[in-house]
């Protein structure tokens, strides 16, 4: 029990002392997370909204395995994606591997399941009627999928803080395709998992710690947002 | 529809199934906490099935690096390390976590890096080729070194090199992974870089690396391996046979067996036990003494 209290104490420390270094890692952790979400739902928001409004076949088996991809393993998306981007790879000689940049072409790939299959889901829970008052009203095609697309901004954004969330918080991708390096690629995950592996436990809390409060902070300016 | 009793009774079973498996074999266990190199290239999975096989003792085998290792042995989560740093190890049995420190391995760390060799360090002495690639790394965009930076003992030795070379590293060629052995030296493969490995983790990776051997056997790159039995481990006795059996003559011959790609991967301590650094309270006798 100590020894969490300890880490909590340590941890408001590090925040109040600004160490140089753990205020790197957050923003780099920051960064990297909110630029990946926003690659993600450019393409997923409109690519979830086109399988919504199209009806082809074989649709419900894609939407099934959108959903079952939810819960592929971050190690997997970070295997797939170095085999991607290693030397021998197609995309070898691009030289993204272990650069921040090759962290968000993973942890876009990693959180596109859940936008997609998300949005896809938010847009469905949005009543018919809502969508027959437009058309009766004399909207065109364009003007409906706006109006429904309009009611389900709250889903949608839901679905965007838990690919925020996914992104901020897996090690599998940011350790096989950053590789950790200090200064460059660490963020606050991989930085977990090193001080853990070198026995500072009570720093490895404090980083946790600070990774909750960048979520807790990052969903309450989003809360407040829809609010308004 | 199946009631919610019905669930609950489910659990309640599931429960019990848990709680007897556990109980049922807590007590035979041997936990060993062991560096990484031991582990990955799977001489431990060798010992600890002959070990499994004579003695009727279950061994459970937790690997990460030397640092991490010592510090479950603080916390008295394992009964048993095996690490590779004289310097902590001895700390750590002066702290009164440790009975003994018992060398019973070793082999050599290497310099590897890319085959064209761009600081030219081939043939030369460690710290000297540590200073060459220093200098050639402040010249040359294409000069790197990949550190551990993970407190490792692998890397302590390499902080120890580069205080010996006097140079303090830092900048744009000096990059720190904070992985493991393996990672590393993949990491390394593919900027082309050089890095400090133990001789055993790059031989079972060498069919998947361009990286070769650049600094070789010598002093300065001797690579200890150290059993500590842990003193608040409950299960000493244990322990203590594991470390007995890894000095025997039947451990010690495991241990020269062992190789890949027709090489040895380490040296048995036994009978080269001092002059490889250790003391005499460190290798006592007839065990060790028996294999030459």
């Amino acid at each position: 029990m100590d020894e969490i209290t300890r880490g909590f104490i340590r941890a408001i420390e590090l925040i109040l002392e600004l160490n140089p270094e753990v205020i790197e890692v957050t923003l780099r952790s920051f960064l990297i997370a909110l630029s990946s979400v926003t690659i993600a739902s450019l393409i997923n928001v409109p690519l979830g909204s086109l399988i919504y409004f199209h009806h082809f076949p074989g649709r419900s088996g894609l939407i099934n395995l959108i959903q079952t991809l939810y819960s592929i393993p971050t190690v997997t998306v970070g295997l797939f994606v170095f085999l991607l981007i290693s030397r021998e790879g197609p995309l070898g000689s691009c030289g993204l591997l272990y650069t921040p940049y090759g962290m968000i072409i993973g942890q876009s790939v990693l959180i596109t399941p859940v936008i997609l299959g998300l949005t896809i889901s938010a847009l469905s829970n949005v009543s018919d009627d809502l969508r027959d008052t437009a058309i009766s009203l004399g909207a065109d095609r364009f003007q409906t999928i706006r109006t429904v697309i309009a009611e389900a901004r709250g889903p949608v954004l839901a679905a965007l803080l838990l690919g925020f969330g996914r992104a901020l918080s897996e090690v599998g991708v940011a350790m096989m395709i950053g590789g950790n390096i200090r200064g460059y690629t660490r963020v606050l995950t991989t930085a977990i998992a090193l001080e853990t592996s070198m026995g500072n436990l009570e720093m490895s809390i404090a980083l946790g710690l600070i990774l909750i409060s960048i979520a807790l902070v990052v969903n309450t300016v989003v809360g407040r947002l829809q609010e308004w | 529809m199946v009631s919610l009793s019905c669930y609950v009774q489910l659990l309640f079973v599931t429960f019990l199934i848990c709680l007897l498996s556990a109980g049922g074999t807590a007590d035979e266990r041997l936990r060993v906490a062991t560096t990484t190199s031991l582990y990955d290239t799977k001489l431990l999975d060798a010992l600890e099935s002959r070990f499994e096989e004579e003695y009727g003792v279950e061994v459970d085998i937790i690997s990460g690096g030397t640092g991490f290792a010592l510090e479950q042995g603080r916390r008295g989560d394992v009964d048993l390390l095996l690490v590779h740093d004289v310097e902590r190890e001895r700390e750590f049995i002066a702290g009164g976590y440790g009975l003994e420190r018992r060398c019973f391995a070793y082999n050599y760390f290497y310099i590897v890096g890319p085959a064209d060799d761009p600081a030219g360090i081939k043939g030369r002495n460690a710290s000297e080729a540590f200073r060459m690639i220093a200098d050639a790394g402040e010249r040359d965009p294409d000069v790197r070194f990949v550190s551990r930076g993970d407190s490792s003992g692998t890397d302590a030795r390499e902080k120890q090199l580069w205080k010996s070379a006097g140079i303090e590293p830092a900048g744009r060629w000096y990059l720190e992974s904070g992985q493991g052995m393996g990672a590393t030296l993949i990491m390394a493969d593919e900027k082309r870089a050089y890095t400090l490995t133990d001789m055993s983790t790059y031989m079972a990776f060498a069919g998947n690396l361009s990286l070769v051997p650049l600094v070789t056997e010598s002093e300065e790159l001797l690579n200890v391996y150290a059993a500590i039995p842990v003193s608040a481990s409950k299960h000493l006795d244990l322990a203590e046979r594991f470390l007995e059996f890894l000095l025997s003559q039947e451990g010690q011959e495991i241990i020269a067996n062992y190789g890949m790609y027709g090489r040895a991967l380490f040296y048995p301590a036994a009978g080269r036990c001092t002059e490889i650094g250790c003391n005499e309270a460190e290798c006592p006798g007839e065990m060790v003494s028996r294999v030459g």
